[in-house]
């Protein structure tokens, strides 16, 4: 019998607003414990929250970006539920009027588009973080995080695989970052996604009981996490157990590699969900929405579009640059100095990603300069370096952060074009090499090859590679005997 | 200095003559509340110190002849559910006992601004929540009238205080009918503003959709300075008006009332309604016909509904308002615990009293999964119902006129194993939050036990010009003498 796994998922995606959703603490990471509060997010008596207005327009950009009708009139409510991170007790959400609903993304399965529905997106804060101290019987709180805008976006369950989700997850990360709707670091917390899994037979258009999967922090967990949960209904349908699969939460284990139970239908919540009457219902005008709308930045598939119109480049290639939104930014502001589109998406997709893998980009940014790229590759075009010496001086300006210029000044880098000079080494190299001359004469091709590279070696590479063999070429038929 | 019967306006008048300065009004006032508070217990505590020193920048203020503000140089009792910056704020509640709010609410900023001197904070029932003042975890505040009574409640601190001489002006909060029913017990003026009119920021919430912050004073033309001085909108609360700039309100109440329209709905004169406050209101609607208003009877349909739909929509609000006293920030935390779900649950049960128990539960209950539509939604729909109801009546009329509680006051001990009968204490009162509008309480007579009796007029939003018009007028013609009663140390 064949089975088939149907997944959905919840995210939770941080908006890039400068200060929180309720009040005017800042939203800024990494700050120290608490800095970043005050007394309406850490919710003293008496306080009241007044809706920032950006937090409302990065979700109607959102929800343009992922093809969602915005909701005109939403609400506020109140969902209720104990924890030390959550300092009303309380967390303002949205229950049953969202600001988005009914929306999709497309992604691209091996050629193939397929679309993914999305049931709704809502605005909510977020709450805090416990620090559990290692050998203390005591935890501390942090509420810098309490009150940072997060929208939820909950998908219909129309993924099939675990492989498929994550494919989804980062064709949804780069629209909401093409977006500037959030910067989408799941390290940071500022992406985090829930699954729901369940398994049916193929054919049939039930759903049976799912599970759902908390505390998967990168798309690797993801993965991982849906193979592991998949693996396991899988084999109980295989044989016939499917009933010990219970509608439950549970939470996955990164370090063990497996799912623990949280906690079962029976103990879920009752989050007692009731009108916020603190803050009145939000009408969206039209305006508001045509304003979000303009300020959409250009998405991957159009930004897609457009390079592979304007530059004759490999779609293999532009998929690369397309898949970091900082890869495509920098791709473009190399092609702002003036240089040529396939050379510099060649350096970004060789020579940078190379030495992108040990750093992480999101935090430090891309250690080399477009304008020293776009130079390096001036310097490479006019002859000035060999292409060889180029990738060299790449790897220094990324360790020093010198200019290109500055480099081949301070390694005497600067390629022999000269041919008077070169004709002499040229000469040199024939009268040392009888052998290989003769090997040419007799028509063995790879002699040339030979004599050029011990030119080359003869120049430490700093030959213009060109006017060697042009060189080379003239002086042997001059040793004909 | 004889202070006991001064109004606003009448320290105002000796300011501007010179006979005593504003640390001399507030020395009085202290000196006042220390030798017969203890027999009234309407403050929770005072704020002396500071108050000295506020006095003092408001003497050098009147003699630099600046600009003074409306409330300049005169004493105010707060009720202890609102923030004050460094002073501690209780609510009445063991759970908050030590609290020192690190924030003034907007009404403390309104309030300093006008040049009023915050001098103590008013005993209440706890979190709000009550008709008497005797859910208080600290002290029963007693009726200055007849200190066997209660005083209402639950702004009880601030109407006795009032009715004590022990302030010009105190400050109370009105969810359910908080500030008229003690006006009313304590023979006192008091209103309730529109919902909006006054900023809630810094009011600890009890039932977020119906608080509201309003004055408590001698006369009519103290209540209409003292709104003006501490209602506008605040960018610090959502719920707050936007739209509409501040009236004068004390200029405008002289207008005359010769063809006010006064509806008189029957719903609120019948079985329940005591015979003497019946009688009371009956005299008074006869004096505002003398006047040339117009009055009619009519019909305010299903404010039979209105409690049931008010301890539903409460409770509900409260039970998540209340959520946030875990013991985990600030507050009361219990010392016997293993675990956060333990520290919750016994700083909750040891801090919180029967009252405020009682509410949560109700809240919880009627928000719960399966039982939200039975209760909470019918609720919020019948609220719509209700404030349609107002919204018919008001097309016909610009005031309407009830007593405001069917009873007298009552002895201290008597309601409180009887929830349900405490509860029908509101029954005028609380029709008037669920829609919002604004409703004032004026004293109108005695009854044969000289215990005070109150009259309500209820208002069109944001019109409190008119209600305040009417009741200046009645107050006028109905001559009462709220001198105080004769208050012996106990």
């Amino acid at each position: 019998m064949a089975f088939e796994t149907i997944i959905g998922l919840e995210i939770h995606v941080e908006l890039e607003t400068k200060s929180k959703i309720f009040c005017t603490c800042s939203t800024t990471f990494g700050k120290s414990p608490n800095e970043n509060t005050c007394p309406i997010c850490t919710g003293m008596p008496g306080t009241l929250p007044v809706l920032n207005e950006e937090a409302v327009s990065l979700a109607v950009k959102a929800g343009k970006a992922l093809n969602c009708t915005i909701n005109t009139v939403n609400k506020f409510d109140r969902k209720n539920y104990f924890y030390p991170d959550l300092p009303k007790a309380y967390q303002i959400s949205q229950f049953d009027l969202p600001i988005c609903s009914k929306g999709y993304v497309d992604i691209d399965l091996d050629g193939k588009s397929k679309r993914i529905n999305i049931t709704r997106i809502h605005m909510e804060e977020d709450a805090g973080k416990l620090i559990h101290l290692e050998d203390e019987p005591i935890s501390l709180v942090d509420y810098n995080r309490t009150g940072v805008p997060l929208i939820e976006i909950v998908t219909e369950p129309d993924l099939r695989s675990p492989e498929e989700a994550v494919v989804f997850l980062k064709a949804l990360r780069g629209i909401l970052k093409y977006g500037e709707v959030s910067d989408c670091r799941m390290e940071q917390g500022s992406l985090r996604c829930d699954a729901n899994i369940s398994i049916r037979e193929v054919g049939s258009d039930q759903l049976n009981t799912r599970v759902e999967i908390k505390n998967l922090n990168s798309f690797k967990e993801v993965l991982k996490a849906l193979q592991k949960e998949e693996k396991r209904q899988r084999e109980l349908y295989q044989y016939k157990e499917e009933y010990k699969i219970q509608q439950e939460t549970r939470k996955w284990d990164a370090a063990k590699g497996k799912t623990i139970p949280m906690r079962s239908k029976e103990e879920s919540h009752d989050y007692r969900y009731f009108p916020e009457p603190d803050l009145k219902p939000i009408f969206i005008e039209r305006d508001f929405i045509e304003k979000a709308v303009k300020n959409l930045p250009e998405l991957p598939a159009e930004r897609k579009k457009r390079i592979m119109e304007s530059y004759s480049l490999k779609e293999k290639q532009v998929d690369i640059l397309i898949g970091e939104k900082e890869l495509v930014d920098y791709f473009e502001e190399v092609l702002s100095y003036g240089t040529e589109a396939v050379e510099a998406a060649n350096w970004i997709t060789i020579d940078l990603l190379r030495v992108l893998k040990d750093i992480d980009v999101e935090e430090k940014g891309i250690p080399i300069k477009a304008s020293n790229l776009a130079k390096l590759i001036e310097l490479i075009g006019k002859g000035v370096i060999s292409r060889t010496a180029g990738r060299e001086i790449f790897d220094e300006i990324v360790s020093t952060g010198k200019t290109p210029e500055e480099l081949v000044e301070e390694k005497g880098l600067s390629q022999i074009s000269n041919t008077e000079e070169l004709e002499k080494i040229a000469e040199e190299i024939l009268k040392v090499n009888p052998q290989a001359v003769e090997d040419f004469h007799k028509g063995k091709g790879q002699a040339l090859g030979y004599i050029m590279g011990q030119t080359m070696k003869a120049t430490k590479g700093k030959a213009n590679p060109q006017l060697v063999k042009e060189i080379i070429e003239k002086k042997l038929k001059k040793f004909q005997i | 200095m004889e202070i006991a019967g001064f109004k606003i306006q009448d320290i105002q008048q000796g300011y501007r003559e010179g006979k005593f300065s504003p640390t001399e009004i507030t020395k009085a006032y202290l000196e006042r509340i220390k030798e017969l508070d203890k027999g009234i217990q309407a403050f929770i505590h005072l704020n002396e110190e500071d108050a000295l020193l506020q006095a003092k920048d408001v003497a050098e203020k009147i003699q630099k002849k600046e600009t003074a503000g409306l409330l300049e140089g005169i004493p105010v009792a707060v009720k202890d559910n609102i923030c004050t910056k460094g002073l501690r704020t209780t609510c009445g509640s063991k759970m908050l006992e030590d609290f020192i709010p690190p924030y003034d609410a907007t009404l403390i900023k309104k309030l300093k601004e006008a040049g009023a001197i915050i001098i103590g904070k008013t005993n209440m029932d706890e979190f709000a929540m009550g008709s008497s003042t005797e859910n208080s975890a600290f002290a029963t505040t007693k009726n200055p009238w007849d200190t066997g009574k209660v005083p209402g409640g639950s702004s009880g601190g601030s109407a006795a205080a009032v009715a004590a001489g022990f302030a010009p002006l105190a400050i109370g909060s009105d969810t359910g009918g908080s500030i008229r029913q003690p006006a009313s017990f304590c023979g006192v003026v008091g209103l309730k503003p529109t919902y909006g009119l006054v900023s809630r920021y810094g009011l600890i919430a009890f039932a977020s959709s119906l608080d509201q912050i309003g004055p408590l004073t001698k006369t009519v033309e103290d209540c209409a300075l003292s709104l003006q001085a501490i209602q506008g909108p605040d960018s610090m609360d959502a719920t707050s008006y936007k739209e509409r700039s501040a009236e004068n309100y004390l200029e405008e109440i002289k207008g005359n009332i010769k063809g006010l329209k006064v509806g008189v709905p029957k719903e609120f004169f019948q079985k329940g309604l005591h015979g003497e406050i019946a009688k009371a209101i009956d005299k008074s609607m006869k004096l505002l016909e003398e006047m040339g208003a117009e009055l009619e009877e009519f019909s305010l349909p299903i404010m039979d509904t209105a409690l049931s739909a008010y301890y539903i929509i409460s409770s509900a609000e409260a039970s998540a308002n209340l959520a946030r006293y875990d013991g985990v920030r600030y507050g009361y935390r219990s010392e016997i615990f293993e675990g956060i779900n333990e520290l919750m649950v016994n700083s909750r049960t040891e801090a919180f009293g029967k009252e405020v128990k009682r509410r949560i539960m109700m809240g919880t209950y009627v928000l719960s999964s399966g039982y939200y539509d039975a209760y909470y939604n019918k609720a919020m729909m019948l609220r719509r119902k209700i404030k349609d109801s107002f919204s018919k009546a008001f097309e016909n009329y610009d005031v309407i006129l009830s007593p405001t509680s069917p009873i007298l006051p009552f002895g201290i001990g008597e309601k409180m194993e009887d929830p349900l009968e405490m509860y029908l204490a509101d029954i005028y009162t609380v029709s008037i939050n669920i829609a919002g509008l604004p409703a004032i309480s004026i004293p109108c007579g005695f009854s044969n036990t000289k215990l005070p009796i109150g009259l309500q007029l209820i208002g069109k939003p944001y019109q409190e010009n008119q209600l305040l018009k009417a009741a200046y007028h009645l107050e006028q013609q109905l001559e009462i003498d709220t001198t105080i009663p004769a208050l012996k140390e106990v």
